[in-house]
């Protein structure tokens, strides 16, 4: 299959006076459509800048993104501006919805900015809000809703206008384990069925149960991809049954400290010795 | 779009804005009431002398346009009345005195002012007649003295005055009613010219014969719109002159300057305060929408649609308040006392509304410079 999203050994470098930060250093991926990839890594590994880069929000350093055949490092503001607009569904670890707008309002408002508001697309949001198990809170505000369902309104806002490409930003970082499950499984579903390339940053690996891929990245580089189902199973499964450590931050719960082939050995072997 | 964010926002935040629409009301009401005030009191101040239907004014030259000091004799008025390219010319004399009312009524001080029937620098009569004789004891009076104190024409009244040491009373019959006429924040009665100098106050009792002695020459031209040239030649030609038109002699007139320059600081200071206040709020609002804005931008929602929407904010909830603070003005004007000197005239109301309509756009100038500064890199936690 042809891919839908690629990077060319891109890097982001933050330059002060006296400092250079190589925040993604040479990092080349690739995203089919229909497939779900989970971004991973421990805090500081340039995953988010990575995904910025893929928004159209920052542009490399050195290297191509290209997305749908547009090389983005190429655009200018306001071409990056529609490409965003027209191209990306977004969903964001905090500060999704726009708090005076309902529930259908935030879905249709990729719409209207898109000036794509008909009768039928309003249709669609309705089917798709209905279909997120959000029908009877179409008039409700964002503060009148709960955590799951506010990510829930976004990942719908995310796909209603058919982008090529859909982002998440920690989805599921304010959201218990079983309504973050509940929301990536949907987002998974909705990813899969309409043909959508999707890539998820993420913190928390039990949520790799969901995804067809998993790219780790680590100071900046992508140090691994595992597109194994059978070990990307392993690896949710592992990260589930890892007996957590108490008062240590939540990423650290989430996110071994050791490299993923590393850990994926460590939790095969402890299976193995399950079974036996 | 703009246009969809920025009332949705309002609507589903009305406590919030309405509020600050109360503050903008408040503010109108005020920089109103001031301008009111300006208007009452330059009117009161200079009303006749607006009015006047003449084009220049004649003083004694050393007089520094003063009307209490400004002395002219008969042989002035006949050089003026000579010169070339005027049209007519009316001696005016101006005092003070009091009416007085047998039915209980406090006095009330008027602006005694002599005129020549006929000629300018007298007032028209709107009811009755106007003054025909420069000897009969008949007077055109101020229409305010008549709503005050129910005067029709064909009543008597009594003018005092006094002369030397003594107060003098004199009866007049009232011929006409004029519109208002106020002169030094007085209501005006209008006497024939010899009749005045002889009710005007005056430091010793009448009966000595002198030469009657004008304040004032009122002239109108025969080209109204050579009005400079007229002045000039007028200066020219008869000695010991100043010749001004109505604005400059009403601008001259003791305290109207700094009267209307304090006021208009007044008015401009309140305006400023109105520019800061909407700034701030408007500023503090958009630093809490920061990252609302962020992820705005991040959807791909333009520079220009933030923008826009900001603005449009803006200049609802100031038209708004405007308005409201434009009824409130105009309701609790009618409820001010008559004698308070405040008043609207359409030019006042529209010019104050339209600074009022300025400010608010200026005050969130600064809002929405933040508003277009905000990265969509907020939206993920990263800035630039």
């Amino acid at each position: 299959m042809e891919n839908l999203v690629e990077t060319k050994s891109v890097s982001k470098i933050y330059q002060t006076s006296d400092l250079v930060v190589k925040a993604v250093d040479g990092a080349s991926i690739q995203v089919e459509a229909g497939e779900f990839v989970a971004l991973v890594g421990p805090s500081g590994s340039g995953k988010t800048t990575m995904l910025a880069m893929l928004a159209a929000l920052l542009t490399p350093t050195e290297g191509q993104v290209i997305i749908a055949g547009h090389d983005l490092s190429r655009m200018k503001e306001q071409e990056r501006v529609r490409f965003r607009r027209e191209q990306i569904g977004f969903t964001f670890q905090s500060n999704n919805l726009v708090p005076y707008l309902t529930v259908l309002e935030n879905v249709e408002l990729m719409l209207r900015l898109n000036r794509r508001y008909t009768k039928a697309s309003r249709q669609r949001a309705l089917d798709l809000l209905e279909r997120l198990g959000l029908g009877d809170r179409l008039n409700n505000l964002p503060n009148q809703l709960s955590g799951g369902q506010k990510q829930r309104v976004a990942i719908a806002r995310s796909l209603i206008h058919n982008p090529s490409l859909v982002l998440a930003d920690e989805p599921t970082a304010s959201l218990d384990t079983e309504r973050a499950f509940q929301v990536v499984q949907i987002f998974s579903d909705l990813i899969h069925e309409q043909n959508k390339a999707g890539i998820m940053v993420t913190h928390d690996l039990r949520l790799c149960r969901y995804v067809d891929k998993v790219i780790q990245m680590q100071d900046g580089r992508v140090a691994d991809v595992i597109s194994d189902p059978l070990q990307i199973a392993i690896l949710a499964d592992a990260a589930v049954q890892e007996p957590l450590p108490v008062s240590i931050p939540v990423e650290a719960i989430n996110y071994p400290a050791v490299s993923i082939p590393v850990y994926l050995e460590t939790a095969k072997a402890a299976l193995a010795e399950d079974q036996g | 779009m703009s246009f969809y964010m920025a009332i949705k926002e309002v609507w589903r935040n009305k406590g919030r804005f309405f509020l600050f629409s109360l503050v903008i009301a408040l503010i109108t009401m005020l920089v109103l009431f001031i301008a009111g005030l300006a208007e009452g009191l330059a009117t009161a101040n200079r009303e006749y002398l607006a009015k006047m239907d003449a084009e220049l004014l004649v003083f004694q030259a050393d007089a520094k346009l003063s009307t209490l000091t400004s002395r002219l004799g008969k042989d002035t008025l006949a050089q003026v009345r000579r010169v070339p390219g005027v049209l007519e010319v009316g001696a005016v004399g101006l005092s003070n005195g009091s009416l007085v009312f047998r039915n209980g009524l406090e006095d009330l001080d008027v602006s005694l002012i002599g005129v020549e029937p006929g000629k300018p620098g007298g007032a028209p009569a709107l009811k009755g007649r106007n003054l025909r004789s420069t000897r009969a004891y008949e007077a055109v009076i101020d229409g305010r003295i008549a709503r005050k104190s129910s005067l029709q024409v064909g009543d008597r009244i009594t003018i005092k005055t006094v002369q030397g040491t003594e107060e003098k009373y004199f009866d007049l019959n009232v011929v006409g009613i004029t519109d208002g006429r106020q002169y030094f924040f007085q209501p005006s009665v209008f006497v024939p010219i010899q009749v005045w100098d002889r009710i005007r106050p005056q430091p010793v009792a009448p009966g000595v014969d002198g030469e009657i002695a004008y304040n004032i020459l009122a002239v109108r031209l025969r080209n109204p719109a050579e009005q400079a040239l007229m002045a000039a030649r007028l200066q020219s030609q008869v000695d010991e002159i100043e010749v001004v038109d109505l604005v400059t002699a009403y601008e001259a007139s003791p305290g109207y300057s700094a009267q209307q320059g304090t006021l208009n600081t007044q008015r401009g200071f309140t305006l400023l305060i109105g520019i800061l206040v909407i700034g701030g709020f408007f500023q503090i609002q958009t630093l809490q929408k920061v990252p609302n804005i962020g992820m705005l931008k991040a959807i791909g929602a333009s520079n220009l649609t933030v923008g826009f929407a900001v603005v449009l904010q803006i200049i609802a909830v100031t038209f708004f308040g405007v308005l409201l603070g434009t009824l409130g003005t105009v309701l609790l004007s009618l409820a001010l006392p008559a004698d308070i000197p405040i008043q609207f005239t359409q030019t006042t109301l529209l010019a104050a509304m339209a600074s009022l309509m300025l400010i608010g756009p200026l005050g969130g100038l600064v809002s929405v410079r933040l508003a277009l500064k905000v990265e969509p890199l907020v939206a993920l936690g990263l800035s630039s």
